[in-house]
């Protein structure tokens, strides 16, 4: 870097701009994700990124961080133009990115992650493996995440995974750093955690991007705001001037309707019931993941289940789904009669979908095509005589593309190739076009905006009111709150409230999901 | 890296193109290359290759890879021409049961089906992996072959079963007749059914497929019997057209079969390709060899370009992949 400028004083009022977009435009086929895009990011300042799915957020921070080049624009550097062939150059350089897409490797230890391509050396040359490990442990301290470096990366949580991405940008100094969509599944003290982090390197003149679709977390952190739709910046600003109201507007590019509001219904019999269903634990750790539960869900009824990370949720939805049937026990009634599921392939012939958490994981076939993952479950709605009809699959699933404003190319682009929550949205699409009688919904709306979110909601309430029963898992409190007729609050597997609608107060829910240690404190 | 219509159309139709090519370069280096009579060559050399490749393609989408489809060839070819010739002995009776040429060809697709089977349960039912349970299958099928004919080929074998591999309908070789149904076929199988969504599905991502309610098991096992049974119609083809059945026969063909679904774009990681593609994969694969042969290029030098052939499509295919995916 030229001009000997070296150090950054963390200067007056705005602070120096380290990084800059200018120009930026980006072609996919099928699709302008960039167009004429600038972006100033200043010393010490988190600069917010906001915009509706597929708005070419994602497009613009993996060009800032070397994943591929733009099209056209340039990128600068301490008012120097630069050009990174790949994101270990950009590292190199100072610029880290926490992607929205984990991208560890998961079988390789948590040390060797956080090291991965810079792994200190010894004398020797062989990788040091003492520095390594200190080095690590040092780094896992920062996140606050107390997990033995040595551990595999494969056997920690989704959110335990995205804290170690953090730790290791965090862990090479960068002076630039790039958060997309960083707390998608993270928990609320490792929220806390993040902020706190957050601060700490805003203190130290680091430059921060910042993704979410969570408002509420921005007045935490944020200093300036920049808005996307559509491939074009449709607004800049300091945080302090904008309302949220603006925000959404401008994201949208229209006036929006009103909040969600769920309407009073009243539920018909019961479709699905259990008794003492218990899942026991697969390897180390707590004996039960799911313990003793017994729950009632009825037809046009939404049951929210609320927990912190690790409560069950979503053990408690494989396991009503049959995806571990040599592991649990107790009883299972569908409609009046009892079941045993072998496999998800025996819950779905009894009425039930489940649309899973980990989309890359467990939701979509990346390399098939929008339509033949949208309609992977169906597909004898899209057979004629016997053959797949690819006119009849994609006219019963593109009202569903259009509902939730699922923003594709065309109905055969490949699903890898789609934001993360226009991905999102496809599996909701899939499961919904089976037709269930029950549904079983594993955070929903993660990383969706909020206009689709409200989109969601309400249609969620629109199937219930049409007689499905519906059990939705989620972290974010006001979505239980918002969405559901009954909530359950799981701990450690065991359901250990149950609160009528009327009744599910913020902090009555929060109280009975915190662990005994902390309820004292609280 | 700006990406217009006319790259997307040549990185789509790459095969093809190069294809074009190599037939271009050929006619102007060799007279002999574009007549009739070496077209028909070229397509009764490759129809082995193809039915092979076939049932590749679909273990290789599917997630999987399939070593012993050579060695399946052999031992069904040798069963169908020994059955044909000799009868099979009931054992602890007097009684032969004698087989007409019908018969024989079915017995040559059961027994390749039922060794695809074996090793689509060893794959689902004993969790091995696909590159164990198939290398078993090839040194057992190559083991058997050996047990029945005592390492000597069978020959003689009349030529209403030769027809198989030398005889011609309305002037097309019965070979190429069998290899352009069993194409048109299978591009239906794996683009119009449930069964070949579903293939996909299990190759792109098994967990999610599992998870759809799709069963698992049961399409990779029926995709390992279908290769199995193809590799078993290679077999018959191959043993008619020598008029004999050879133990060592097909020896290395699943390493040409596997060349030709690579340069046919599918990927080894599973989800993705097509049987077209394959087909192309083998018209490259089989113009190459007789061009090479047509130039008196020798034999070594094109075992080495073949290498080189593979490699470049596949480099070709990683770039263009990491172009689009970043
Ligand atoms: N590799 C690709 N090939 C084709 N299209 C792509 C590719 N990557 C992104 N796109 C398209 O570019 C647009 C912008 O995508 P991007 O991932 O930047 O959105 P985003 O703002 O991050 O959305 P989200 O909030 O859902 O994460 C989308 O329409 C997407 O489908
Ligand atoms: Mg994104």
């Amino acid at each position: 870097m030229g001009g000997g400028k070296a150090v950054i004083a963390p200067s007056a009022a705005l602070g120096d701009v380290v990084i800059e977009a200018i120009g930026i435009g980006k072609t996919f086929p099928g699709t302008r994700a960039l167009d004429g895009v600038n972006l100033t990011v200043r010393a010490g300042r988190l600069m917010a990124l906001l915009g509706e799915n597929g708005a070419g957020k994602s497009t613009l921070m993996n060009i800032l961080a070397g994943v591929f080049p733009p099209d056209e624009g340039t990128i600068q550097m301490d008012g120097q133009s630069v050009r990174f062939a790949n994101p270990q150059r950009a590292l190199a350089a100072g610029i880290g990115i926490v992607f929205q897409e984990l991208s560890l490797i998961p079988y390789l230890s948590v040390a060797e992650n956080l090291f991965l391509g810079r792994e200190p050396r010894s004398a020797s040359g062989l990788i040091d493996t003492r520095r390594l490990l200190a080095e690590s442990t040092a780094a896992l301290q920062r996140v606050d995440l107390a997990v033995d470096p040595t551990t595999l990366v494969a056997d920690l949580r989704i959110g335990q995974q995205q804290l170690v991405e953090i730790a290791r940008a965090i862990s090479a100094h960068v002076r630039v750093l790039i958060l997309d969509e960083p707390t998608s599944s993270l928990s609320g003290h490792e929220v806390e955690v993040l902020y706190g982090v957050i601060r700490e390197l805003k203190r130290r003149g680091v430059a921060l991007v910042y993704i979410t679709h969570k408002f509420e977390e921005l007045a935490a952190v944020c200093d300036d705001v920049t808005i996307l739709r559509d491939g074009r910046v449709v607004g800049t600003a300091l945080f302090r001037d904008l309302t949220r109201d603006a925000m959404v507007r401008l994201m949208a590019g229209r006036d929006t309707t009103e909040l969600y509001q769920k309407v009073a219904f009243t539920p018909g019999e019961e479709i699905l019931r259990t008794r003492g269903l218990s899942l026991t634990g697969s390897g180390v750790g707590r004996r039960f993941l799911v313990d003793q539960v017994s729950l009632s869900l009825r037809r046009g009824e939404v049951v929210g289940v609320f927990g912190l990370v690790g409560a069950g949720r979503t053990e408690l939805l494989e396991a009503l789904f049959g995806l571990h049937p040599d592991r649990v026990t107790g009883e299972l009634v569908v409609e009046g009669r009892a079941v045993r599921f072998e496999s998800p392939a025996d819950a779905i012939a009894a009425g039930i979908a489940l649309a899973p958490e980990d989309r890359k994981r467990d939701g979509l076939v990346l390399p098939m095509s929008v339509a033949a993952n949208a309609s992977l479950a169906s597909l004898d709605r899209a057979l004629r005589a016997g053959f797949v009809s690819e006119r009849r699959e994609s006219s019963y699933v593109g009202p569903y593309i259009d509902r939730f404003r699922i923003k594709i190319a065309s109905l055969n682009q490949r699903v890898v190739d789609l934001s993360g929550g226009n991905q999102q949205k496809v599996i909701l699409a899939k499961w919904l076009a089976t037709a269930p009688k029950i549904l079983l919904l594993d955070e929903p709306t993660r990383g969706i905006d909020v206009n689709a979110k409200r989109e969601i909601y309400a249609f969620i309430d629109e199937l219930a009111r049409a007689g499905l029963g519906l059990i939705v898992v989620s972290s974010e409190l006001p979505e239980v709150l918002a969405l559901s007729d009954r909530v359950l609050v799981l701990r450690e597997g065991r359901v250990t409230a149950e609160f009528a609608r009327a009744d599910a107060t913020p902090e009555r829910v929060l109280h009975a999901a915190l662990p005994d240690s902390s309820r004292v404190a609280s | 890296m700006p990406e217009s219509k006319a790259t997307a159309f040549l990185t789509r139709f790459r095969s093809l193109l190069a294809l074009a090519l190599m037939v271009i370069a050929l006619s102007l280096l060799s007279d002999r290359f574009l007549t009739p009579d070496n077209g028909w060559n070229i397509l009764r050399q490759i129809s082995v290759n193809l039915c092979l490749s076939i049932g590749m393609t679909l273990v290789i989408l599917s997630g999987g890879i399939d070593l012993s489809v050579g060695a399946i060839l052999a031992l069904s070819g040798a069963l169908a021409a020994g059955v044909l010739k000799q009868g099979l002995g009931i054992p602890g009776t007097e009684w032969m049961l004698q087989f007409t040429p019908s018969g024989a060809i079915l017995v040559g697709i059961g027994v390749g089906a039922a060794a695809g089977w074996v090793n689509g349960i060893a794959i689902t039912r004993f969790q091995l992996p696909p590159f164990v349970a198939t290398l078993g299958m090839f040194s057992i099928a190559r083991g058997l072959t050996m047990l029945w004919t005592g390492g000597f080929p069978i020959t003689g074998l009349g030529d209403a079963f030769g027809h198989l591999g030398t005889g011609a309908l309305l002037g097309m070789p019965t070979p190429v007749w069998i290899m352009l149904a069993l194409t048109a076929v299978f591009v239906v199988v794996t683009k119009r059914t449930r069964f070949g969504r579903h293939l996909y599905a299990v190759g792109g991502n098994v967990r999610a497929a599992r998870l759809t309610g799709l069963n698992v098991a049961r399409i990779t096992t029926a995709v390992y019997l279908l290769a199995g049974a193809l590799a078993g119609v290679a077999g018959l083809i191959v043993t008619a057209r020598l008029d004999s059945a050879q133990p060592n026969a097909g020896l290395g063909y699943e390493l040409d079969s596997i060349a030709a679904v690579v340069i046919g774009g599918t990927s080894l990681a599973g989800g993705r390709g097509s049987v077209a593609g394959t087909v192309l994969g083998c018209l490259i694969i089989g113009v190459l060899n007789n061009g090479l042969f047509l130039l008196n290029v020798s034999p070594f030098w094109q075992q080495v370009i073949k290498g080189v052939v593979i490699l470049l499509a596949v480099a070709l295919d990683k770039a263009n992949a990491r172009n689009r995916d970043a």
